[in-house]
């Protein structure tokens, strides 16, 4: 039973990993065959970003996940999906820096300075940076598990300047940016709920102010 | 792409010979292809540049009129299928998704305030009072992109002349349609509607503004502001007004939609200005549609010449 438990886990990583994939292979194959509409360079851009901040959103969900459902599975998908929205950053840092701007640098260095949507999305790229290349079981150990997780709750840093970023960069219809700030806000309220509980939930311990340790 | 070696292929869908010779500058730069996203093939695939045969075609539509540049003009489906007109919404496909819901007859164009023969005008009077020419021009989009697009239609000058403006019209406030049920973008809040647009007077009297109905010698589509819009080739495109149902003539300075919703970064004035950068854009340069590599912008989108006078001795930084 168990086995059979291990298994499923495994084909549904398999699956989440391959199906996070296939939006960049989309976007590929149009660019490829034309097919991204009069402005390809920024539809590519556009659609990348999109898939960036939903992946970001997808790693960030399943500890919310698990407190709602108390499945414990989607926890083993959290560095797949980080990676993959580090490579999907990449991708779409990519079209900007060698595509868009063709390699000015002093154009791209006054969008940072000067663009307030870009220097909040360079900044984020930026710090996902460390974040992937501490990825590793190895980069865990030699960090401590204590000072690997308090640099990589610089995610929440990350995922709120990625959905600024969106915010900022439409001229007027916020409707979609919105949406992701909904979803964020959401995730991290679950989240915060989830360390409000007091620790031994047994015995409602709150309303007695003398047990309730002091937080750190 | 094998459907074009069909021996009855209509002649509308033949690449032009200039556009062909130059497909290969489409793959310059091999720099986009260390990326791993090689968008330069895009540009292999031959484009339809002749409109689709279901418009009506205009009379006199091919008539060359002055100003035109001998620019490669953007592919029809481009200019039809890319574009902003948030009333039909705020994606770049969606006014072409959603152009048919926009009814363009009945339809009249009214004239009013100060003038001394105010009067509302029906579409196809309007159409038939002048002789229509082509304007074949540059237009400059304030999120750094350009087309050269060749619209129909005439100069607003002499129409305005023929309304006799008073001495108190200082300005021309422009109105689009409203009807929510027609254009669904009137049902969110992406924008106040109507949209309003205005020019000073005499930049509604200068010879390079237009009103079109039509463009490639066919009548508007509505996605692109059917039946008649504005064209302000040396400002950014949002100043064109679409589907325009009013003209009024007034002394002081209207309000304009874009300025409305955010008035540190679109003036009144608008004009192409690669000096003053938009806070999301830097207005250096532009994507010239179906081109690969940005292109240096040009003051006053380049007609300078003809406009640069209007503005002698304003601060273009101060009034942007």
């Amino acid at each position: 039973m168990a086995a059979r438990r291990q298994w499923l886990s495994r084909l549904a990583k398999v699956a989440i990993g391959a199906l996070a994939m296939v939006p960049a292979a989309r976007i590929g194959w149009l660019a490829w065959a034309g097919q991204l509409g009069a402005n390809p360079i920024a539809e590519a851009m556009n659609r990348l970003g999109f898939w960036t901040l939903t992946l970001l959103l997808a790693t960030l969900a399943p500890t919310p996940i698990q407190v709602v459902t108390g499945w414990k599975w989607p926890l083993r998908l959290r560095r797949m999906l980080g990676l993959e929205t580090f490579l999907y950053v990449c991708l779409h840092f990519a079209v900007y820096l060698g595509v868009d701007q063709f390699f000015d640098l002093p154009a791209i260095g006054k969008d940072i300075v000067k663009r307030k949507f870009i220097t909040v999305g360079f900044a984020a790229f930026l710090l996902l940076i460390p974040l992937a290349l501490t990825s590793t079981d190895g980069m865990v150990r030699r960090l401590g598990f204590a000072r690997w997780k308090r640099l990589h709750r610089l995610v929440y840093l990350v995922a709120g300047l990625g959905v600024v970023h969106f915010v900022w960069r439409v001229k007027s219809d916020l409707r979609q940016p919105l949406l992701f700030a909904a979803a964020l806000a959401a995730l991290l309220v679950i989240r915060v709920l989830k360390t409000w509980r007091p620790p031994h939930a047994s015995r409602p311990a709150r309303s007695a102010p003398a047990t309730s340790a002091p937080r750190a | 792409m094998p459907s074009i070696w069909r021996p009855d292929l209509p002649s509308s869908e033949i690449t032009p010979e200039g556009l062909y010779l130059r497909r290969r500058d489409f793959l310059a730069g091999g720099a986009a292809a260390a990326t791993g996203l090689t968008f330069g093939l895009a540009g292999c695939k031959p484009k339809v540049v002749a409109p689709p045969a279901e418009l009506p075609a205009l009379p006199g539509a091919t008539k060359p009129g002055p100003f035109g540049t001998a620019e490669p003009r953007t592919p029809y489906k481009d200019v039809t299928t890319y574009n902003n007109f948030y009333e039909l919404g705020t994606d770049k496909s969606d006014p072409a998704a959603n152009a048919d819901r926009l009814k363009t007859r009945p339809w009249t164009v009214a004239f009013e305030g100060e003038i001394a023969k105010p009067q509302v005008i029906d579409i196809d009077a309007l159409i038939a009072r002048f002789p229509l020419e082509e304007r074949v021009y540059r237009l400059r989009c304030v999120e750094a992109w350009s087309m050269v697009i060749p619209w129909v239609g005439f100069p607003l000058g002499p129409l305005i002349k023929q309304l006799e403006p008073t001495s108190r019209a200082k300005y021309v406030a422009f109105t689009t349609k409203l009807a929510p049920d027609e254009m669904p973008g009137q049902k969110t809040s992406a924008l106040e509607w109507p949209y309003v647009e205005g020019l000073r007077m005499d930049e509604a009297l200068h010879p390079l503004t237009i009103l079109a109905v039509g463009l490639y010698g066919r009548v508007l589509p509505n996605q692109d502001g059917a039946p008649v819009r504005l064209v302000v080739p040396w400002k950014y495109g949002f100043k064109s007004i679409k589907s325009i149902v009013r003209v009024r003539f007034v002394e002081t300075q209207p309000p304009t939609s874009w300025n409305r919703q955010n008035a540190h970064e679109y003036g009144f004035y608008s004009n192409v200005n690669p000096e003053v950068d938009h806070p999301r854009w830097s207005q250096a340069n532009e994507r010239r549609i179906g081109e690969l590599r940005r292109r240096v912008t040009l003051a006053f989108n380049g007609y300078g010449n003809e406009v640069a006078g209007l503005y002698a001795g304003m601060d273009l930084r101060k009034n942007f």
